[in-house]
Parts: structure tokens; C-alpha cells; sequence
């Protein structure tokens, strides 16, 4: 039974038929049909800016032979619009033949529960507590100037139809929680951002009070910043504070582990796996199954269950992240890491939660053992260029270690470095594992996903650090 | 085919009457419809075809001062009543804002639509897949070319439709042809890639095939084995494809909302000079068949030209109705930001450029976010090559470039190159005194 054709004039047998007949010649492929709810409701400048609510429903009609995807998307889900993207595939595809593989893993495992974390919530009370969160934020000091904070609700059902009648379903509710916060003393400004959020209710990150640590938390980093100096230039050691800094991580490595890059031979790992390339106490995997974090899934975009994937072993390269196009085109299978951002979208091998384990040594060992260098526990966000592996991040919350001792905290740092190479200059892994609070989106080839984070403090030996002092 | 207007306006028309029946006072819609369809090519190969079709409607219902807002993507007309009366009564709940209203009626475009901005070229797959194999084929014709990235080649075509309750109804059709290819290039264990892509409203006015490829490929090839350079001060000279970036962080830095809140490090620098007095920056909606050209925004207003910078002094910002108000501004049709923004041509010619000192760093490429325009850092990733005697010398990669926007800014100087190959357009850019982070 569908419930996402059910208000269309396509029956699930005749979709079934029209799907039977476009890819019964092809590789792969399937009918994913979606219908998301959107919501946000924003405080601005001590107002309720507005409350936005979106509805987007529609299909992706995906054919795959060999290596070639045709892939056709409509947000009209009618029996016509379906016949017109089944000409469209065949016809990009007509000189190929392929041989269709039913099997897919089924799977009973549950990692959220079927909410929707809009209606769960009346507007009046999240217009209520924004505007709580924004008198109590004003009111811790009179250098707060500016404060935003938000909700963002969604609640995603997808089915996906494959040749030979099966249909694989999920329902991903989704929520984040945002303060962002300007301060001002003797003419300088900074700003800074806290957020929380993951696959439950509101009420779950916001009840007993935690709201207000929200607000704490921003107003704590806004105001360690308006005590920044201009941050230094030049290569030194660097201390990653546990949780949220793992997005080096996910830059540094996560996206060169992906399969297409690998099966396309532009990743710069795409002949190391077996081989050498983190130190010896760096273990990565990536992880679809941690009950309501952000990057967890029951089944991924194509259907495969999702799993914990180990990526790199004791610093040994064991696997790629596959979709089932690069895991065949590999020789291998998908790891359910097949994701897109919605129907509008082709499924690419993303990222779930990427995490690096715990080893054995303290933060504090790691800030002892350096004469100089800097100690980043927040990032704004990261980029890498795949094929060369440079990667950069900038830092929102840094301070310098001077013989042994966190100094002065650092303004605007840009963290530069080299993929392969950096977690091999990995000197100490953290017993103190942290997720990130929920708020990472990952972006490729123009498609953002949900993601997770997390990691202990690490200890490299050397990175640039970009900043304004020689 | 592309949906033509009256099927667009019987939807807006039915949003408004609907909104108006259940108690809305007032009510914008915009009706959107686009069609798209993409190739991309690996190797010379096809990977793959996509057709994209969207049609969608975004609402907002005021009562009063009231206001609330809700898209979808779903008009079956059962869903539609449904989301129109939830969005009503979303509004009636929403608190008051005094500033909540639609725009001021005087302001909304009126006139001609004579900028050109709708090819009806239809280009088949096939002529697509040609276009691209070719630009591949001659980035391959270059030695260490050795892989591709994909490349491809989209055609778009949309049509919207935006109205609201106190009389305001037009729109029009718009294309894109968009061609790009991006190569990896490959010697002595050293992989890079680069790309070249190019965007206009009619395929005609797109780089040929071969100029694509061979401009991919030339700078794949200029960033081999790269070496990573010590920490210093240094003169530095922005590609092109860089120097629009300063454009994009200085439209943010001058919106209205900005302006309105404090939340930007120019708040208090209107009518103040904040560049060298060479310097003239201008936004021009109205320029034929331009990326950025629009003739109203998302409120209907008129989107007039505008002169933001003029001998280096900050002359006018990017004005909203809502924001607007706040700063006692009337709206210049900015309310989606700026349309065709750039630097006019600088005096040098870009050989004095190259040639202004005996080092010089030429960058074409930066990762990671750079602006913070609240309080002006600016810090990136970068790569590029080293310019010393006003020859190009080696590539440099794995670097980071950081300084002020506020002194960034004292210190531009242009060169005379000005092209309108997007949106935001710059000529080659030479900043003084930057601080370089490497070894």
C-alpha cells in the first residue's frame, strides 16, 4: 500500500507497470516518491519575523545502465507526468541493455521514531519560547545587541518503488533549534551561532530548561570572542576540541572515502585502501544507526539499510562510502550511504554520522605538550577540494597555547591542510568521544544533507593557520 | 513546455480570492514553473540525463500587520485550499509587526519588457552531448589531461507569475544555458583539477566547445606540483572568477537587513569613502540579456540602477519594503539582493598589474567561506601562482590569504578587463598587503 499516491490519480499498480516496463532492460534503478513538510518560525531584531510552512511533493524516476544514469523528476505525480519521464529515460538509454537485480536487504531497525515534529508543537508555543529565548538572552548583559533564534521542523515520507513490485518506506522527522547572537563593548562586535537539533520532537532538546543553555552557550562564545586577538600565521600544532571539530574529519577525509570519487579515480585514497593513511591510533567509521542523531537512517535513498561502516582501521584505509551504482560499478556492495537531498535530486554516496573512536590520552595532556600553537573548539564550516585533498575550515571559537597553557582566545582563524597527509600527523587521539549537537548540513554538487560529527580531542603535529600575524 | 502566463495567473488569482475569503487583508503570490534539462559526460562518454520539472506557488497572507507565508509544491486544488487557509490561520496567530506590509504602490514596475531575457532555442540531448564532448575532446588533446570530473552541458527555462492584493500582477520568462567542464590533470604524483564554465540567458552567447575545454585544461595544468611558500606579506592579484567574490560579501554587507540590525561592519560608513577613490561600483538591473537583469523583485518593485560606490565612497545600499522602513529607506527593488553587480573598469592594463612589483602572488582559487561582514575578517584557503618580474612563475597551493575587509577595501586597485560573464563581475583585482599563511 502507498500512502504517497494516494491523493494522485497514479495507482500503485500502474506505477508498478510503468516502472516494470522502463527499467526491465536497465541495471538499476528505481521510482522514489517523496512528501516533505517544512517549517520555520524565526525571532529577528525582538520580533517574530514570520512563520513559513512548505509542503514539496513529488517523484524521481531513476534508470541506470552501466555507468550512465538517466534520471527525470517531477513534482506533478500523475499517471502522465510518470509516462512522459519513462520516454524520457528510455530514450537516453535505448542503445544500452542491462540486467536488473530485485534483491534488496530488508530490514525491521528503527532508529526514530514516526513523529512530525511540526504538529507536535503548537505555533503559539514556539512563538512563546522564541520569545523567551530572546528576553533571556538580552537580559544577561547589556552588550547583547542583536539576537535570532529560530525553529526549523521537517518531516520527510519517502517510498521508493523497484522493479518487481517491492515497496521500501521511511518517515524521517527532523528538527534544529538556532540562536544566533550579536554583542558590542567599546565599539567592537562579534557575533556567534549555538544550535541543537536531531530526529525528534522540540520538546526534546528544549525541556527542563535546556533551552536556556542554548542561550548561555552563544553569549558564552560571542563574548570570549570580544577578548580575541588577531589570530597568527604559519604552520603549528593544533589541538581540536572533542564533538563538533570532527567536521576535519568529514572534510579532510569523509569526502575523498566516497565511491564515486574512488570509482571515478579523482579521489586522492582511490589506491590506498589496504594501505597506510592515518597514525596508528586513528579509527574512522560512519554511522547510520545511532538512535535520533542527525545523520541516522533507516534505509537510505535507494532502500539499502543503513549500517556502521568502518572507514579507516587502526590508521589502515579499510572501505569506501557506496550507493549501489559505484558499489556495482566496484565490485562490491552498497554500504547504504546511497543519499540525495530530495526527488528533485540524483542519489550520490554521501556521509551519515562520521566518526573518529576514542583513544587513551586527556585534553589536557595534548595542551601540556605544546610549547606553541592553537586550541580550536568551534568551527563555522569546512570545504576540500577532492583531487588535490587541501582542505580548510574556519574556526569561530580558538585560543593560542603558549608553553603548555591556553592563552588568549584568537579571532577568525582559517585551519589549512592537506587530507592525506593530516591524520598522519595525528600524535594523540582523546578518551573523551563527543558527538556534535545536530546542526551539520553537508554540501555536494549542489544537494545538502543532514549529517552528524564526532571525535575526541586530537593533538597534529602541524597545520597552517591562517590569520593576519607574521 | 513552459507553462505560459494565463495558466500561471488563474492559480495566483485563485490564491488571492481565497485568501481574501477567508479574512486575509492583504496578499502577495508568486507562481513559478521550470523546466530543465541536463547532460553531463565523463570521458567522453554520456553518465547521465536529467529532466527536472517544478511548478510551485509561495504565499504570504497579512492581516493587519499580521503576517505569515507558506510555498508548495502541490496544487491539486484540495491541498491548495488547505495550505491557503492554514497559512490564514498561522497569521492570525503570528504576532503584530508595524512594519509588515506590502510595498508601496508607486514604486511597482510599470513599462516595457524589452531587456531580453528568453531564448527559445531548444537544444535536443544529443546537440548537448556534442557540445560537451567536444569541449572534453579538447581538453584531452593536452598532455597530463588524464581524467574528467564530468562535464556538462544544462538547458533551463522558467516562467513565474507574481501578484498581489493591491493591483500588482506580471511576470516573465527566463532562460539559462549552462556549459562546464572540469578536468584533473596528473604529473609526478601530483593530481589537480580546475574547471571552466560559462552561463548565459542564450545559447549563442556561450563559450564555444573548444574554448571551454581548453580553458579547463590550461588550468588543471598551471597548478601541477605545487609548493607550499613561507608566511609573509605580499601583494596579491585576484583572478577574475575570485575578485566577483569581494562583490558578493560587499552586497550582504550593504543590505538594508544589515544596515537595520547593525549586523554589518560598514553600519555606520554610508556617504564615507571606504574604497580608494578609483573605485566605482554599480548595480544595473536593466542590462539586455544579462545573467543578473530583472525588471522588479519579489515585492514588484522597480528595480532601478543603482551607483553603490562612487569615487570610493559608499552612495547607496540594497533596499527592501520591511528593512527599509526600519531606516527610513524606500525600497529600490532589492528585496532578493543585488542584480547585475561590478566594479567598472580600474586604469591598468592587466600586464601592470602583473607588473606593480617584483613579487606578486596571482590567486585563482579559494576554499572555505571567507567574509565575516559583521566584523570584516576576511580569511580563506588558497591556491595560485607565484608572479615574480611580471612572469608567471610557479604554482602555490595550501596557503591561506587573511586580512580586514576595511583595509582590503582602502587598498584595490583594477585593472581594465571588466567582462559580464555572470551575475557579479570584476576585473582582475590587485590587493596591497596581504598577510599569507604558509610554512
Amino acid at each position: 500500500m502507498s500512502d504517497l499516491l494516494k491523493n494522485s490519480n497514479l495507482s500503485l499498480y500502474t506505477a508498478d507497470k510503468i516502472v516494470s516496463d522502463t527499467l526491465h532492460d536497465c541495471d538499476d534503478g528505481e521510482l522514489y516518491i517523496e512528501d516533505t513538510k517544512f517549517e520555520t518560525v524565526t525571532l529577528d531584531d525582538n520580533k517574530i519575523k514570520s512563520s513559513e510552512y512548505s509542503i514539496d511533493s513529488g517523484y524521481g524516476f531513476r534508470a541506470i545502465t552501466d555507468d550512465v544514469i538517466a534520471y527525470s523528476h517531477s513534482n506533478e505525480i500523475s499517471e502522465e507526468s510518470l509516462k512522459k519521464s519513462s520516454e524520457n529515460l528510455k530514450s537516453t538509454l535505448k542503445s544500452k541493455k542491462g540486467t536488473y537485480n530485485s534483491e534488496i536487504k530488508k530490514t525491521n531497525q528503527k532508529f526514530y521514531n514516526d513523529i512530525d515534529p511540526i504538529e507536535t508543537k503548537s505555533l503559539n508555543a514556539k512563538i512563546e519560547l522564541l520569545n523567551l529565548m530572546n528576553e533571556y538572552s538580552r537580559s544577561k548583559d547589556q552588550s547583547v545587541k542583536q539576537v535570532s533564534a529560530s525553529f526549523l521542523g521537517e518531516k520527510k515520507n519517502v517510498e521508493i518503488l523497484r522493479l518487481g513490485g517491492e515497496l521500501l518506506k521511511d518517515s524521517r522527522p527532523l528538527v534544529r533549534i538556532n540562536i544566533s547572537m550579536m554583542v558590542e563593548k567599546n565599539g567592537r562586535k562579534e557575533t556567534a551561532v549555538y544550535g541543537v537539533g536531531g530526529r525528534q520532537s522540540y520538546d526534546e532538546y528544549l525541556k527542563d530548561g535546556s533551552w536556556k543553555k542554548l542561550c548561555d552557550e552563544a553569549f558564552r562564545i560571542a563574548t570570549t570572542n570580544l577578548k580575541s586577538k588577531p589570530s597568527p600565521a604559519g604552520e603549528m600544532k593544533v589541538v581540536l576540541g572533542p564533538g563538533w571539530p570532527a567536521i576535519l574529519i568529514h572534510e579532510a577525509i569523509g569526502h575523498g572515502l566516497e565511491g564515486d570519487f574512488n570509482r571515478k579515480k579523482t579521489s586522492v585514497f582511490h589506491n590506498l585502501v589496504g594501505r597506510r593513511v592515518a597514525s596508528e591510533g586513528v579509527t574512522i567509521i560512519d554511522d547510520g544507526t545511532i538512535d535520533n542523531r542527525r545523520g541516522s537512517l533507516n534505509i537510505d535513498d535507494e532502500g539499502t539499510p543503513t549500517e556502521k561502516t568502518v572507514l579507516i582501521e587502526k590508521g589502515i584505509l579499510k572501505n569506501f562510502m557506496q550507493d549501489r551504482l559505484n558499489a556495482r560499478l566496484m565490485n562490491t556492495k552498497s554500504t547504504g550511504n546511497g543519499r540525495r537531498e530530495n526527488y528533485k535530486h540524483i542519489v550520490l554516496p554521501r556521509m551519515r554520522n562520521t566518526i573518529m573512536l576514542n583513544g587513551t590520552h586527556t585534553q589536557e595532556e595534548m595542551i601540556n605538550s605544546v610549547t606553541k600553537g592553537i586550541f580550536a573548539v568551534s568551527f563555522g564550516g569546512g570545504q576540500v577540494d577532492i583531487t588535490s585533498g587541501k582542505f580548510v575550515f574556519n574556526c569561530t571559537e580558538a585560543y593560542e597555547i603558549v608553553n603548555g597553557k591556553i592563552g588568549a582566545p584568537l579571532k577568525g582563524a582559517t585551519l589549512i591542510g592537506d587530507g592525506p597527509s593530516s591524520l598522519k600527523e595525528v600524535l594523540m587521539v582523546g578518551n573523551d568521544m563527543m558527538l556534535d549537537p545536530g546542526i551539520g548540513t553537508c554540501g555536494k554538487s549542489g544537494q545538502g544533507v543532514p549529517v552528524g560529527v564526532g571525535q575526541p580531542s586530537l593533538l597534529i603535529d602541524n597545520m597552517t593557520v591562517g590569520g593576519t600575524q607574521l | 513546455m513552459i507553462k505560459e502566463k494565463d495558466y500561471l495567473n488563474n492559480i495566483a488569482e485563485q490564491c488571492l480570492s481565497k485568501s481574501n475569503k477567508l479574512g486575509s487583508t492583504d496578499a502577495s503570490v508568486m507562481v513559478m514553473h521550470s523546466v530543465s534539462e541536463d547532460v553531463s559526460v565523463r570521458n567522453r562518454k554520456l553518465d547521465g540525463s536529467t529532466r527536472s520539472e517544478n511548478l510551485g506557488i509561495t504565499l504570504t497572507t497579512y492581516i493587519g500587520k499580521k503576517k505569515s507565508t507558506i510555498s508548495s509544491s502541490d496544487l491539486n486544488t484540495k491541498n491548495l485550499d488547505g495550505l491557503i487557509n492554514r497559512c490564514v490561520e498561522s497569521t492570525k496567530i503570528t504576532p503584530e509587526d508595524d512594519l509588515n506590509s506590502l510595498a508601496d504602490k508607486e514604486l511597482y514596475f510599470k513599462g516595457d519588457k524589452d531587456l531580453d531575457l528568453y531564448d527559445e532555442t531548444v537544444l535536443e540531448n544529443k546537440k548537448k552531448i556534442e557540445y560537451i564532448n567536444e569541449a572534453e575532446e579538447e581538453a584531452f588533446s593536452r598532455k597530463d589531461i588524464v581524467n574528467t570530473n564530468g562535464s556538462g552541458f544544462s538547458q533551463n527555462k522558467s516562467n513565474f507569475i507574481l501578484a498581489n492584493s493591491s493591483g500588482f500582477s506580471d511576470g516573465y520568462k527566463t532562460s539559462h544555458f549552462t556549459a562546464y567542464c572540469e578536468v584533473v590533470s596528473k604529473n609526478n604524483g601530483s593530481m589537480e583539477r580546475d574547471y571552466e564554465y560559462s552561463s548565459k540567458r542564450f545559447f549563442n552567447d556561450i563559450l564555444k566547445p573548444k574554448q571551454l575545454g581548453s580553458k579547463a585544461a590550461e588550468l588543471a595544468l598551471k597548478k601541477l606540483n605545487p609548493k607550499k611558500i613561507k608566511s609573509e606579506k605580499l601583494n596579491i592579484i585576484f583572478d577574475k572568477r575570485i575578485a566577483k567574490g569581494f562583490l558578493s560579501s560587499f552586497s550582504s554587507a550593504i543590505s538594508s537587513s544589515a544596515f537595520a540590525k547593525g549586523t554589518t561592519f560598514l553600519k555606520d560608513k554610508l556617504n564615507k569613502k571606504i574604497f580608494g577613490d578609483k573605485i566605482n561600483i554599480q548595480d544595473k538591473a536593466d542590462i539586455k540579456k544579462a545573467n543578473g537583469s530583472r525588471y522588479f523583485d519579489v515585492e514588484g518593485v522597480k528595480t532601478n540602477p543603482l551607483d553603490l560606490v562612487k569615487d570610493g565612497a559608499l552612495n547607496d545600499l540594497l533596499i527592501d519594503t520591511y528593512n527599509g522602513k526600519k531606516i527610513k529607506k524606500k525600497s529600490n527593488g532589492r528585496a532578493n539582493g543585488s542584480s547585475n553587480l561590478y566594479f567598472l573598469n580600474g586604469d591598468l592594463s592587466f600586464e601592470e598589474l602583473l607588473n606593480s612589483n617584483k613579487k606578486l602572488l596571482y590567486i585563482t582559487e579559494t576554499i572555505g567561506r571567507g567574509s565575516n561582514i559583521i566584523t570584516g575578517d576576511f580569511s580563506v584557503g588558497a591556491s595560485g601562482l607565484m608572479v615574480e618580474n611580471g612572469e608567471f612563475s610557479y604554482p602555490v597551493s595550501e596557503i591561506t590569504i587573511a586580512g580586514n575587509l576595511n583595509n582590503i577595501y582602502k587598498n584595490i586597485s583594477l585593472a581594465n578587463d571588466l567582462e559580464f560573464n555572470y551575475s557579479t563581475n570584476s576585473p582582475t583585482m590587485l590587493v596591497e598587503g596581504m598577510i599569507v599563511g604558509g610554512k
